[in-house]
């Protein structure tokens, strides 16, 4: 097990690579530098700029500065400046004096980590996991009992819209629906404090999701209820309760249970939309904003922790997996 | 020719049977027997039906279209639709005008129809170039093995590792400004991030297909009798290994689609084109980032385009799913 955890982890380290290098190739063959990029705004003076390239190390040939990205470098002091292996992502473009882990992982003063910007996106994630495990897991079971009925057909349509319309076409709907037409919430609130402004985008983001875990979930109640045990089970006179309870649902839960790491990091990382329309202080919204503003260090970060999640949360399919069904052995 | 065995008691059966053991009942290809099977399933009928609606609608946009969909009406921005009277600025609606009018008079439903023509060029377009490049690496991988095969899974591997829509955020936001990103206001860049990650999906699963149809017995029969091994790829095994890529297509097009409205909904999509005379003048995508401000305002900006994307994705995903149950009757009703 132990050996098989570390295998894995180690995959880590050439996805990070193979992720960062395409992200610096392509952001290196935008023309210009960072301080032109924004034609529109007033241009940062040619003495400025050498200034600043040399601040930024950005003078230095190209396989220097993406060493010093990944590994580090020596400044002009000769001090010696860790990179990403050490967790530093760099300076911010944009937001001069702050690094890229400063905007996503520092809290305002005297708060909790939870609300950095990083953790405000991690509960956004972890409040629409849980309406989608709430809601998907009974839909998908209570379908699949009552298969080919018109119980089935209604939750059918409603996960089939839930997997195929994405979730910022669903937000506009619902916000239509619920902010502008009937004054229920409104979109973008004032504070994050109180629970209730989250259910609106927390229901929107998890929608897709829920839909998913519905239709695994179905899937996996009729594959199990064929299953011959269950004949045994109902035939050693067990009641129905029990059946459906102890031998089914237990049983068919375990592929569900699995994808609920990666559905996780798929909130979290697809959450930037959604973040946007409601005005969300998480990871997301940085994201898309640094996308406006053309902030290189901050696009390239980002990415990379998204990555990071997206690979860690395939890892844990596979270690769940072999903690709950004994059949499948590693190696 | 049927030879008619006439018997006393009961000539009518015994002229069908021999009507059988003749074979002159017309053979039915598995291809017509699929066919058959995917038009009995009404949602995806009402599927394809869409499709095509839309790619009509897009082809013809410039005929369909009441209104010059970049005509600027002063005095009759932000009208609102037909079916509400009277807006909640103040303003009545016209109905030359059904879904409204956009911030500076310009005519929703037109601006909505020609939309559809890059969503669906979106879903055809790089769908077909990613099949054909797909399905040949994927032959020869699998069919030949060896060094292209452990490239191309090596190659699979990277790129599953990175999440699609942030490689298409970084190539759109990186190469914007170059003489490749403003081709086609934007799309050829974007066609080509779509390619370079979708093909990898096609070629593994012909690859998949390939492994296994090369050891079975009609490719041997095949190959003692003299037939080479390009004959054999394409003509014994692609036609056996079809069915999951066009499952395969069915579900990647409503992906494009999506991720083109999310590029441009998050302005890095299609540029939108001030000259009448382009093809591409505006995205569902781009219509939905103009409307955004105005959502609690001017919510039909957003409902029109909203509605379309909604519609042609809905209809791929009947088509899709109505495609896996014909073609692959095992899986039916399990997904």
């Amino acid at each position: 097990m132990g050996k098989f955890l570390l295998r894995r982890m180690l995959w880590l380290i050439p996805v990070i690579l193979v992720v960062s290098t395409i992200t610096f190739v392509l952001m290196h063959a935008a023309p210009g530098g960072p301080w032109d990029r924004d034609l529109s705004a007033r241009q940062v003076d040619p003495a400025t700029q050498k200034m600043l390239n040399t601040y930024y190390g950005l003078d230095k040939p190209l396989w220097r500065q993406f060493t010093a990205y990944l590994i580090g470098d020596v400044d002009s002091k000769g001090k010696f400046d860790c990179g990403l292996i050490c967790g530093d992502l760099g300076p911010s473009y944009r937001q001069r004096g702050l690094t890229i882990q400063q905007i996503l992982f520092m809290p305002p003063e005297e708060k909790s980590v939870i609300y950095s910007r990083f953790g405000y996106s991690m509960r956004l994630g972890i409040y629409s996991l849980l309406f989608a495990i709430i809601i998907g897991i009974p839909a998908g079971v209570i379908s699949a009992l009552k298969q080919n009925t018109m119980v089935d057909y209604v939750s059918l349509f409603i996960v089939t819209i839930g997997i195929s319309v994405p979730n910022f076409v669903m937000a506009i709907f619902l916000i239509i629906i619920f902010a502008s037409t009937l004054h229920m919430v409104s979109i973008v609130p004032r504070s994050w404090d109180e629970i209730s402004v989250w259910v609106l985008p927390a229901v929107i983001l998890g929608f897709g999701t829920m839909a998913r875990t519905a239709r695994l979930t179905r899937a996996s109640m009729l594959e199990t209820m064929r299953q011959d045990y269950i004949r045994t089970a109902r035939s050693k006179g067990l009641s129905e309760r029990v059946v459906i309870i102890r031998h089914m649902i237990k049983n068919s839960l375990i592929p569900v249970v699995t994808i609920l790491g990666p559905a996780l990091a798929g909130l979290v990382t697809g959450s930037f939309i959604i973040e946007t329309m409601f005005g969300f202080p998480g990871m997301g919204r940085a994201y898309v904003t640094a996308i406006g503003q053309r902030d290189y260090s901050m696009i390239m970060g980002t990415t990379l922790i998204y990555a990071v999640l997206v690979a860690l949360a395939n890892v844990s399919v596979d270690v769940v997996y072999v903690f709950l069904d004994p059949r499948i052995r590693l190696d | 020719m049927t030879t008619q065995v006439s018997h006393p008691s009961t000539g009518q059966t015994q002229a069908h049977i021999a009507d059988l053991t003749n074979m002159s009942v017309k053979p039915r290809s598995l291809w017509m027997d699929a066919w058959s099977r995917l038009i009995k399933n009404r949602a995806s009928v009402v599927g394809m039906v869409v499709i095509v609606a839309f790619t009509l609608l897009a082809l013809f946009a410039s005929v369909i279209a009441p209104h010059n969909p970049l005509q600027i009406n002063d005095g009759k921005g932000f009208l609102p639709p037909a079916w509400l009277g009277v807006g909640p600025n103040g303003k009545a609606s016209d109905p030359a005008y059904f879904f409204g009018t956009d911030t500076l008079g310009r005519d929703v439903l037109s601006r909505t129809l020609y939309g559809a023509r890059v969503s669906m060029t979106v879903g055809f377009l790089p769908t077909f170039i990613v099949i054909i490049i797909g399905t040949i690496v994927g032959l020869f991988a699998g069919y030949r093995g060896g060094r292209i095969d452990n490239i191309l899974m090596r190659l699979t591997d990277v790129f599953y590792a990175f999440p699609d829509l942030l490689f298409f955020i970084i190539v759109m936001v990186t190469l914007r400004q170059t003489y490749i990103g403003q081709l086609l206001n934007g799309l050829f860049l974007l066609f080509s991030a779509l390619a370079v990650v979708g093909w990898v999906g096609f070629a593994r699963i012909v690859r998949g297909q390939t492994l296994s149809l090369k050891e079975k017995e009609f490719i041997e029969a095949a190959r003692c009798m003299g037939a080479t091994d390009t004959r054999i790829m394409y003509r014994h095994i692609l036609p056996n290994a079809l069915s999951p890529v066009i499952i395969l297509t069915a579900i990647s097009i409503p992906g494009y689609i999506i991720t083109e409205a999310i590029l441009g909904y998050l302005g890095l999509g299609l540029i939108p084109s001030t000259n009448p005379n382009d093809f591409f003048i505006t995205s569902w995508g781009a219509s939905m980032l103009e409307g955004q401000t105005a959502i609690n305002a001017q919510p039909w900006l957003l409902l029109a385009p909203a509605i379309a994307v909604s519609l042609v994705v809905l209809a791929f995903t009947f088509l899709g799913d109505g495609l896996r149950d014909a073609l692959d009757p095992r899986l039916q009703g399990t997904q």
